[in-house]
């Protein structure tokens, strides 16, 4: 074999088995790597009270609320398949609206599995629409925002 | 004999090819970046104002997506010349990858910079430990590291050797990079451009952004020529004071 042809193919085995290696160690450590789980993910994991997590999902249409305390908020984050009442005393992000504002907030469930948040952020999605556009979609009824899929997936 | 000749032959044929290119690659940048730059923050439109969209804030876009695209590209070309280096002893190939690691680090902190700027906006966080901005963070530490390591002895020849492999090793990062918003949960939002349903973003953004991209793309290609022949005039100039302190 040519030195060449013998540099080219131990290159290219290495680059193999590195990515075979990183790919397995991702895969092992996927719950770390995750920024968030829904709240179905949440609850398959069974995450004990107390342990700082990060839950993502759509904020429940109808569910947001000012508590008699006049400074916690209360909503629900949901998947379309779980929801987790979410209660926060803080700033929210501009883009945190209902129904379809994908937020990830970060916190703990309590032993209610009820979940208190001490940061709330907002994710956009990936599409851009300029607000002429959006407008005059929405005005002729055809505006549709991606609402079928689930925040996570 | 031969060998040695082959070595010089092909940095001249080099040296003639960049001198003829860069004033093409550099007039392509000036009219696509001062083309990208008045669409994109003079003439396309805001996008919706929060808490639908982002407002005026989407003008980041034409910055961070361009810088992010030639991180990323800039990195498979010092990759791609290691690999020349390595295998195929060419003798241009770390000359090319040593010219062109800065400029990657250069658009790597830029990515990170403006993403920031639009994470605290639209977020509501200067940085998140997702697996897209972790995984871009280790881009940036990748160049760094490829810079000190060429630097890092004081026989170029095993620099080069060295940063050559670091090179070909961060190269694992770039799939993970470009999939991270859809192998894992992120806060970074998914692919916007190059996705099967096509661009989710609108025409009259799309038109500056993809001047901003083409401009990016040809102010790399004329920075890495000029680099380039600033590296083997280095090299030659190394050579001689090498020869004359044999003499």
């Amino acid at each position: 074999m040519k030195a060449k042809t013998k540099r080219l193919f131990f290159v290219s085995f290495g680059l193999a088995l590195l990515g075979g290696a990183v790919a397995l160690a991702l895969v092992a450590l996927q719950d770390t790597v995750t920024f968030f789980f829904t709240p179905s993910q949440a609850a398959e994991r069974s995450i004990p009270a107390g342990q700082r997590v990060r839950l993502g999902g759509l904020v429940e249409e109808k569910s947001i609320r000012k508590l008699a305390d006049g400074v916690t908020i209360e909503f629900r984050v949901t998947d379309r398949s779980k929801a987790v009442t979410v209660r926060y005393k803080g700033v929210l992000p501009d883009l945190f609206r209902e129904k379809q504002g994908v937020v990830v907030v970060q916190g703990a469930f309590q032993p209610d599995r009820t979940f208190v948040a001490t940061t709330v952020l907002a994710k956009h999605d990936e599409n851009y629409v300029p607000k002429e556009l959006a407008d005059e979609l929405k005005k002729q009824g055809l505006w549709q925002h991606d609402k079928s899929k689930p925040a996570g997936k | 004999m031969s060998a040695r000749l082959h070595a010089f032959a092909n940095p001249a044929r080099f040296l003639r090819l960049a001198r003829r290119l860069l004033p093409w690659t550099a007039a392509l940048a000036a009219i696509c970046l001062a083309i990208g730059a008045v669409w994109g923050i003079g003439i396309a439109p805001p996008g919706k104002p929060p808490p639908e969209g982002q407002g005026e804030t989407v003008r980041i876009m034409y910055v961070h997506v361009p810088s992010a695209w030639m991180a990323l590209f800039v990195y498979a070309c010092v990759a791609a010349a290691s690999a020349a280096a390595i295998i195929w002893r060419h003798p241009l190939g770390h000359v090319l990858a040593r010219a062109a690691s800065p400029i990657g680090a250069c658009f790597a902190l830029l990515t990170l910079a403006t993403g920031s700027l639009w994470g605290a906006k639209m977020w509501g966080a200067w940085w998140v430990w997702d697996a897209r901005l972790t995984s871009v963070l280790i881009l940036f530490f990748l160049y760094l590291g490829h810079i000190a390591l060429t630097h890092a002895f004081d026989d170029p020849a095993r620099g080069a050797r060295a940063a050559c492999i670091l090179a070909l090793v961060g190269v694992v990062n770039l799939p993970i990079i470009k999939f991270s918003v859809d192998w894992w949960n992120t806060l970074h939002q998914p692919a916007s451009i190059i996705r099967r349903e096509g661009p989710a973003i609108d025409a009259q953004m799309l038109a500056p952004l993809f001047f901003m991209i083409c401009g990016f793309t040809f102010y790399f290609f004329s920075v890495w020529l000029l680099r380039a022949r600033a590296e083997l005039a280095a090299l030659r100039t190394r050579a001689l004071k090498l020869r004359l302190l044999a003499s």
